[in-house]
């Protein structure tokens, strides 16, 4: 006769209730763990969509990303011409902010060319930029569908694609154009201010810049000796592809990871308080019951049972109702909730640590209760 | 007395409290005797020992002198003599409580087989017993019902059920009829004297109820600690 689920059957209710509370509560730590893995992936998103071998940006800098970085766009010859390089491909990256459907819609704008490394990996709707201007190529979480228009600076540029999971560390979606109409909207002035730096005689030498060169190697080419080649003959800083993603786990989203890393934490040690209460709370009322069963003969293994299996039951179903909200809403959520198997299983097994612990304190009170408080009133 | 027939032999068991000038006795070399098919009451003031002497004998409180044998079995001669305490429960002692104590989550009939289960009893054969014993109580009928849906009277027949679930041949009982009115104390009584002739069962019952005083073979007084002749 299994006690444990005897007594949850019989204040069912009440302990679905309790159940639900806890499940709530891992709704959001797995929404803290999704959201701190969103933030690593969309940092490394941007980063790793092109499928570089080596990142080449200004000397000097950790560009594009980490810093600003600015270099003439024919370094993306230089570097194509290197040994050991298959292809190579310039890229432009600025923030911008527009409007759609009446709504502010800032976006991560990646200026590419067509036909080299850089552009939108895989298309999940509409195709792909083939047009010289004005077309562009959209995350989905921009809102944007194949056919829309937003203005970007003083053009109109026509949604022809979309992908997903393309965003920059801060969350905002991404664009794809072509490389000349994002250098194009990196330096083009409103016509006053235009005038204004032309009676200056401001040299407009550097705005036709890029951010960075991005090279893929040939099989067997080595990525450290084409770093070091660059940087010593071209007067360019070069980043291999790893080293580019340590500095922005390191640089970029650092603090964010932390932040969000040690509110985890807190909301795991108040989960484990919570946990904890519940289930002394629910031994402690069992312990007129507990006295009777240890009076009648019952084994400490029986009581054991009876506290331990419901706390592992109580656990279980708040990690199940959990998971199962998290993935019922975490679409919804403005950033990208990102969880992996490996995540929610280490989750479960602290939960069921917790349990375990939590329970000790209930066993601790009931083995010592007196049989003898069983008898009398 | 034929010795065999003796099912509780307490002998000279003294129980006391803290040392010294603190040291309260609460039985002082209390000798008892109780044989198959007997029903007897521990009387007294409160204080006087009697719950004291009901929890050595049903091997919950640790004398702190003497001996006891139950069912023939020497189980406390200076120390405890078996190791497993609630396992010699199981085995020799059926408790009945004054406010019944039946398990809230567990329907009667499961109330009842608890016990077999706990005592190792397969389960549907538990279950069988635990049916001809509510049958027998004539509370059959609620075997499926939760403790809070029955009345008290059905309540302390499931109790009853359940001290008895195990074929025990020491029944001790504290107040048993203390939730009861006079008409269903009786029919109770009546109940646990049947039981202790057809099973060759003793049953101790502590009790204050003047009214079921008539129901018992004998009544052991105890006053300070010490039994008494009134």
């Amino acid at each position: 006769m299994n006690l444990a689920l005897k007594d949850i059957r019989h204040g069912l209710f009440r302990f679905v209730l309790t159940c639900f509370g806890l499940g709530l509560l891992m709704t959001v730590v797995l929404a803290m763990i999704g959201i701190y893995n969103g933030l690593v992936a969309d940092a490394l998103a941007i980063v790793k969509a092109p499928g570089a071998h080596v990142w080449v940006v200004e000397a000097g800098t950790k560009g594009p990303f980490a810093e600003a970085s600015s270099i003439p766009p024919d370094a993306r010859d230089a570097v194509a011409r290197m040994p050991g390089v298959a292809s190579a491909g310039a890229l432009v990256y600025l923030t911008v902010e527009t409007s759609h459907a009446g709504k502010a819609l800032r976006l991560y704008l990646i200026g590419y060319e067509v036909g080299h490394p850089g552009g939108p990996s895989r298309i999940v709707a509409g195709r792909g930029i083939s047009k010289n201007h004005f077309e562009l190529v959209a995350d989905r979480k921009s809102g944007l569908v194949p056919g829309d228009t937003v203005r970007l600076g003083r053009d109109r540029y026509t949604v022809v694609g979309l992908v997903e999971e393309a965003m920059n560390s801060g969350g905002d979606p991404a664009v794809y154009v072509v490389l000349a109409d994002a250098i194009a909207l990196q330096t083009a002035l409103d016509p006053s201010a235009a005038r204004v730096k032309a009676a200056r005689g401001t040299s407009p030498a550097l705005e036709g810049n890029v951010a960075a060169v991005i090279a893929r190697l040939e099989p067997g080419a080595d990525a450290n000796l084409l770093t070091s080649t660059v940087r010593q003959w071209k007067h360019l800083q070069a980043l291999t592809q790893a080293e580019q993603e340590s500095l922005l786990l390191v640089s970029v989203v650092d603090r964010a990871r932390r932040q969000i890393g040690l509110f985890l934490g807190i909301l795991l040690s108040v989960s484990a308080v919570v946990i904890a209460l519940i289930i002394y709370t629910m031994t402690m009322e069992k312990l007129k019951q507990i006295a009777t069963l240890k009076l009648i003969g019952a084994p400490d293994r029986t009581i054991l049972g009876l506290i331990v299996q419901q706390s592992l039951i109580l656990g279980a179903s708040g990690w199940a109702i959990g998971l199962g909200l998290i993935l019922l809403v975490k679409d919804n959520f403005p950033r990208r909730v990102v969880l992996e198997p490996f995540n929610v299983l280490v989750l479960a097994g602290i939960i069921a640590v917790v349990c375990l612990l939590s329970s000790g304190l209930g066993i601790r009170v009931a083995l010592k209760v007196d049989p003898a408080t069983a008898l009398g009133s | 007395m034929d010795h065999a027939d003796i099912l509780i032999d307490v002998a000279s068991v003294a129980k006391h409290y803290g040392e010294g000038d603190t040291r309260v006795d609460a039985l002082r070399a209390v000798d008892l005797q109780v044989k198959a098919g007997e029903v007897i009451a521990l009387l007294g003031p409160s204080g006087s020992g009697k719950t004291t002497l009901l929890n050595i004998i049903g091997c919950i409180l640790d004398p702190s002198s003497g001996q006891v044998a139950l069912d023939g079995e020497m189980v406390f001669d200076g120390k405890w003599l078996r190791g497993d305490l609630r396992r010699l429960r199981l085995e020799k002692i059926g408790f009945i409580f004054q406010a019944h104590n039946l398990l809230p989550f567990l329907t009667a009939e499961e109330n009842v087989a608890v016990v077999l289960d706990l005592a190792g009893w397969p389960s549907s054969k538990g279950r069988a017993r635990a049916n001809e014993l509510l049958d027998y109580l004539e509370v059959g009928h609620r075997a499926k019902v939760k403790p809070a849906l029955l009345s008290g009277g059905e309540a302390q027949r499931v109790a009853i059920a359940r001290a008895l679930a195990n074929k025990p041949r020491i029944i001790l009982a504290d107040e048993p009829t203390a939730a009861l009115d006079s008409s269903r104390a009786q029919l109770v009584m009546d109940l646990l004297r049947r039981l202790a002739e057809e099973q060759q069962a003793c049953i101790v019952t502590v009790t204050h109820d003047e009214k079921i005083f008539n129901r018992f073979d004998r009544l052991v007084h105890l006053r300070d600690g010490r039994l008494s002749d009134r």
